[in-house]
Formats: structure tokens, C-alpha cells, sequence
């Protein structure tokens, strides 16, 4: 089984991840082996073949649109780790 | 031992006003007492709630109400929004998160009279196949203390095999193959995923962990239906399940794919799934062979669409809005300290390797790759039920391996999934039912059934007909 080679530092800043050094290099064997092994797909010819997104694709499923009850303001903000006057409280993020 | 009963069983009591609710959980929750400290399949559970959930249910019987579930104890993974009580994946991210609404299954639970209680262990996220990935312990095998109880629902199936209540929510079969229950996955789309925490969009399904197949049709119809919450929810009628329990199999044609009988297939296990075969034939069904050509190809597939789909669905957790929160000089310092503090190994391990097949330049090659094996897998089950009613495997290769055993291989992990994996893939229904047991140790092994889109009747009639045949349900952990 062929082992692929993965980027882990870069792909763990696409996904927000920090990793310790330790992490990163572990990682970085186990997932090679599983690409490896998942490489095993390219023996297959799939031209043609349309792709599965959802086993029951059912598309334009909508509701009427109008006004209901949903959860209220202290009910949303209770498992908040930071909030105040009715808001989350988030790093700056414009200067 | 009224925790050790069926629902059916309890029902029949209940109504009968031999026993009370109150007994009912009491016996569950001593149970508990008893033995949780030896398989932690609970994370933790209110008994002073579930106790007033059971008065609550004791005045509507008196009242004369009737209702399915009524004063029966129903334990639930810890993946399902209940409101007002904890929910973490089985994971450090979400701290101290309450729920504050109810899942649709679990308002469905509550409108048929259940007593809802607890939160079952799980792998992170759903993200394994021992319970050896969550963040509060390992769950243990009911069987065997030293072995593992499947994953991802491990807490779900132990803790019905274990008595510790009449039956369990959660999501897939092999841990029910492993502890010796019933587990059934309905078709997607036949219960309402509103509130149920997202893994895995496209793949996730919840399900009943029953004692015997009876029980799974009562939960199942119950459960079942289009929600207006869930836009993948198939409005398609639900029927009396429990009507299709006749007994009476004669005739239906069964499958045997011959690419289950794999390399690492357990001769044991081989061995009561033939004799099962050669059971269900002897109560009239027609067995046939067939062939799932890409069954091969099932595991790979799904961890590029499983990993890919929670990769997405797990950017949520960025200690925004919910959860513990890692500060840092700038929001993204904040999320990534965040998230790498608060989620475990093999959710970092699944994160990076779906992030990675989504990035730009991999992502056809990886991702709509495995989209389209996926129709391919899905057309050979389509072609194979054209022939057959139902198709009849090993729920499991193996039975219940040790703690410890695979959790350094991630890759010889996941190949402990492969007989239940192209299910999920395919959409299709399937169940796992008690079919024997290995000799030393003495380990359940679990027969799978695989169903059409919407066929739960057929397969629950079927396994119902196995069922009443056998005794192998009725065994019980020494516990």
C-alpha cells in the first residue's frame, strides 16, 4: 500500500486546528497510510457515472415564509462563553 | 427484574396496573447503581428527573390514558438535543452546553409517554467504532470487561444489554452485534435529524437499541416521519409496523452477498451466520446468491464522504456561540486554539483528512471520486433487491475485540465497520440481531439484514420470524 505524502501544517490552518509538533507528525504518518489505502478508488472507472450527494435527493423542499416563534434571546445566549447586553462578545476583528 | 423486561412486557404490566412506572425506572436507575461503575455506559443521568417523568406517567395511567411508550425508560446517546440537559458529543468542546430545545425524535419520545433519561457514551462525534474515542471514557463490552462495546453508540447498545433500561436511542448496528441487541438504521430520510448533532450529513441516521425486534417496530413507528425541521425527512407514510410481525416468511427471497465472506471473516462468526441462513430457509425463505461487486471499495468511500462532510459540519465549534472557549490575539488564533484544545484525536485525525479531500486541487479527485463509487455502491444493492426481499450478512467480521487493540491502527479500526458501512453509504435500512455466540469467551455475534429504501417491514418481519425461532435474544450478560 502506497503511502501519500500530506501537508498537515497547512490543511490544519485551512481547518483552524492548532496541533502541537508531536500531533502534526503523527498525523501526518497515520494519514498517509490512509490515503494509501484509500488510493485503492482509482482502480475504478467511474466516467459517466453521475455523483451521490444524498441517497434520497429530494430538492425544493421549502416552508411558507412568515413570522413563528423561535428560541428566545436568553435562551440563545445561555451556553454562550462570553456574551453581555443581549450579544456574544467576540474578539476585535475590525480595526 | 422489571429493568431486565421488554417494552412490550413493562406495556402489558403497566397497564395492567401490576407494577408502577416509578418501579419501573427505580429498577433501571438500581441497575445503574449496580453496574455503570463496571461499563460507564452512561455519561451521567438526572435519577431525580426520571423519577418525576415516572410520577408524572403513573398519574396518566391511573387517569386511564393510553399511550405506546408510556412509563417506559428510554436512555439516549449523548448526540441528541434533550432539553435542559447536558449534550456533548462525548466531547471537551462543548463544556457545559444544556440543550435548549428538544430533538424531534425526543419530542416524539416524550409525546408517546416515555420516560426520557440520561446520556449515553459514544465516540466523539460519532467518530469511531470502539467508545474508546470519548472524552469521558471508555465504554465496556457487558460480555467481557476487557473488550470494547462497538462504536459508535457503545454507551447506546451496552447499556441495553447490561439492563440498565428497556431500550436506547442511538445510531448504527455493529455495536449492537457486539453487546447482543437488537439495532436497527431506518432508511435516511425516515426520521427527523432535527436536533441530533451533525457528523456526517448525508450518512447520519438515529435508531432504536432494543431487546428483541418487537420493540424496534413499536420505537421505530413511533420515531418515523417527515418533519418539516428537516428538509431530508421523506414525507412517506408510516405504516403499523408492528402488524408486519406475522411470523410468516415463506416464500420472501434472501441474499447472500458472496464478497462478505471475506479473508477476516471470524470462522465462529462464520459459522452461526450459516447456521441462521440455514434457519431462515428451514422457515420458508428462499436464499439465493448475489453479488455486491464494489463492496470492496465501501470503506474507502466513506471515509472520504464521512471525514469531507465533518470537516464542514464541525467548523460550528469555534467557541463562539457555545462551548469552552481558548482566547487568542486575533479570532483566528481564538478558533484554532479553541478547537485544538477541545477535540480528540481521531476528530483532529477525520477534520484534517476531510479538509484535505475538500481542499482546492484534491477535491475531485478525492471527494467527487467518492461520490460517484458511492452510486455505484448504491446501484448494486438497487439491482441486487430487484432479486431479493432482503440480503442477509455478518453484522460484524469479528466478535468484540479488546480494549486497546486496534485504537493505534486507525485503518484496521475502520475495517471493523466493513459489513455495515455501504449500508449507510447506500441509504438503505438494515438490522443487527443476536444469531449465537463464540465459546470462550462467551461474546454475541449479530446477524445483519439489509433492506430497500423504506422496506423496514419486511425486514422486521423477517427478523421477528428468526427471532421466534431462536433464543438467543434471551441471553444475558453475568454481569
Amino acid at each position: 500500500m502506497a503511502s501519500v505524502e500530506i501537508d498537515v501544517k497547512y490543511v490544519a490552518h485551512l481547518a483552524r486546528l492548532a496541533l502541537t509538533p508531536e500531533e502534526e507528525k503523527s498525523l501526518g504518518a497515520q494519514l498517509g497510510s490512509i490515503l494509501g489505502y484509500i488510493e485503492k478508488l482509482r482502480e475504478l472507472d467511474v466516467s459517466g457515472v453521475e455523483p451521490t450527494a444524498h441517497a434520497v435527493p429530494m430538492v425544493n423542499v421549502t416552508r411558507a415564509d412568515e413570522i413563528r416563534p423561535s428560541l428566545s434571546q436568553e435562551a440563545a445566549l445561555r451556553n454562550a462563553p462570553q456574551k453581555g447586553g443581549g450579544l456574544f462578545i467576540v474578539p476585535k476583528i475590525v480595526e | 427484574m422489571l429493568n431486565q423486561l421488554t417494552i412490550s412486557e413493562l406495556t402489558a404490566k403497566l397497564t395492567k396496573r401490576e407494577v408502577s412506572a416509578r418501579e419501573a425506572t427505580q429498577s433501571c436507575l438500581d441497575q445503574i447503581a449496580r453496574v455503570d461503575g463496571k461499563i460507564h455506559a452512561f455519561i451521567s443521568h438526572d435519577a431525580g428527573d426520571a423519577l418525576a417523568q415516572a410520577d408524572a406517567a403513573d398519574k396518566s395511567i391511573s387517569s386511564g390514558v393510553i399511550k405506546p411508550l408510556l412509563g417506559v425508560p428510554i436512555a439516549i446517546k449523548d448526540v441528541l438535543a434533550v432539553k435542559n440537559q447536558p449534550l456533548n458529543c462525548a466531547s471537551k468542546i462543548l463544556g457545559n452546553y444544556i440543550s435548549p430545545y428538544d430533538a424531534t425524535v425526543i419530542e416524539k419520545l416524550k409525546a408517546a409517554g416515555a420516560i426520557v433519561f440520561g446520556r449515553l457514551n459514544m465516540d466523539e462525534f460519532a467518530m469511531g467504532s470502539s467508545t474508546e474515542n470519548s472524552a469521558f471514557g471508555l465504554t465496556r463490552n457487558p460480555w467481557d470487561i476487557t473488550r470494547i462495546p462497538g462504536g459508535s453508540s457503545g454507551g447506546s447498545a451496552a447499556a441495553v444489554a447490561a439492563d440498565e433500561c428497556l431500550a436506547s436511542l442511538g445510531s448504527d448496528r455493529q455495536p449492537a452485534a457486539l453487546c447482543g441487541c437488537v439495532g436497527l438504521k431506518p432508511t435516511y430520510g425516515r426520521i427527523s435529524r432535527y436536533g441530533l448533532v451533525a457528523f456526517a450529513s448525508s450518512l447520519d441516521q438515529i435508531g432504536p437499541f432494543t431487546k428483541d425486534v418487537r420493540d424496534a417496530a413499536t420505537l421505530l413507528g413511533v420515531m418515523s416521519g417527515v418533519d418539516p425541521r428537516d428538509s431530508t425527512s421523506v414525507p412517506e407514510p408510516v405504516p403499523n409496523y408492528a402488524a408486519s410481525l406475522t411470523g410468516d416468511i415463506r416464500g420472501m427471497k434472501l441474499g447472500l452477498p458472496k464478497e462478505y465472506m471475506i479473508g477476516g471473516l471470524d470462522p465462529e462468526v462464520k459459522a452461526a451466520v450459516d447456521a441462521a441462513v440455514k434457519q431462515l430457509e428451514k422457515l420458508g425463505a428462499e436464499i439465493v446468491e448475489i453479488s455486491l461487486p464494489h463492496t470492496d471499495y465501501a470503506v474507502a468511500t466513506y471515509y472520504i464522504i464521512a471525514t469531507a462532510e465533518a470537516s464542514a459540519n464541525l467548523a460550528r465549534f469555534d467557541g463562539i456561540r457555545y462551548g469552552a472557549r481558548v482566547d487568542g490575539n486575533d479570532p483566528i488564533e481564538l478558533y484554532a486554539r479553541t478547537r485544538g484544545a477541545g477535540f480528540g484525536a481521531e476528530v483532529k485525525r477525520r477534520i484534517i483528512l476531510g479538509t484535505y479531500v475538500l481542499s482546492s486541487g484534491y477535491h475531485d479527485a478525492y471527494y467527487l471520486h467518492a461520490q460517484k463509487v458511492r452510486t455505484l455502491i448504491r446501484n448494486d444493492f438497487l439491482k441486487a433487491f430487484e432479486k431479493v426481499d432482503a440480503i442477509v450478512t455478518p453484522t460484524t467480521p469479528t466478535a468484540a475485540f479488546k480494549a486497546g487493540e486496534k485504537s493505534g491502527d486507525p485503518l484496521q479500526m475502520y475495517l471493523s465497520d466493513i459489513f455495515t458501512i455501504s449500508c449507510n453509504l447506500a441509504g438503505i435500512c438494515g438490522v443487527s440481531i443476536p444469531c449465537g455466540f463464540t465459546k470462550s469467551p462467551k461474546l454475541p455475534i449479530g446477524l445483519q439484514l439489509l433492506g430497500k429504501p423504506f422496506g423496514e417491514e419486511s425486514l422486521l418481519k423477517i427478523a421477528h420470524a428468526y427471532e421466534q425461532a431462536t433464543a438467543w435474544h434471551k441471553e444475558k450478560a453475568g454481569l
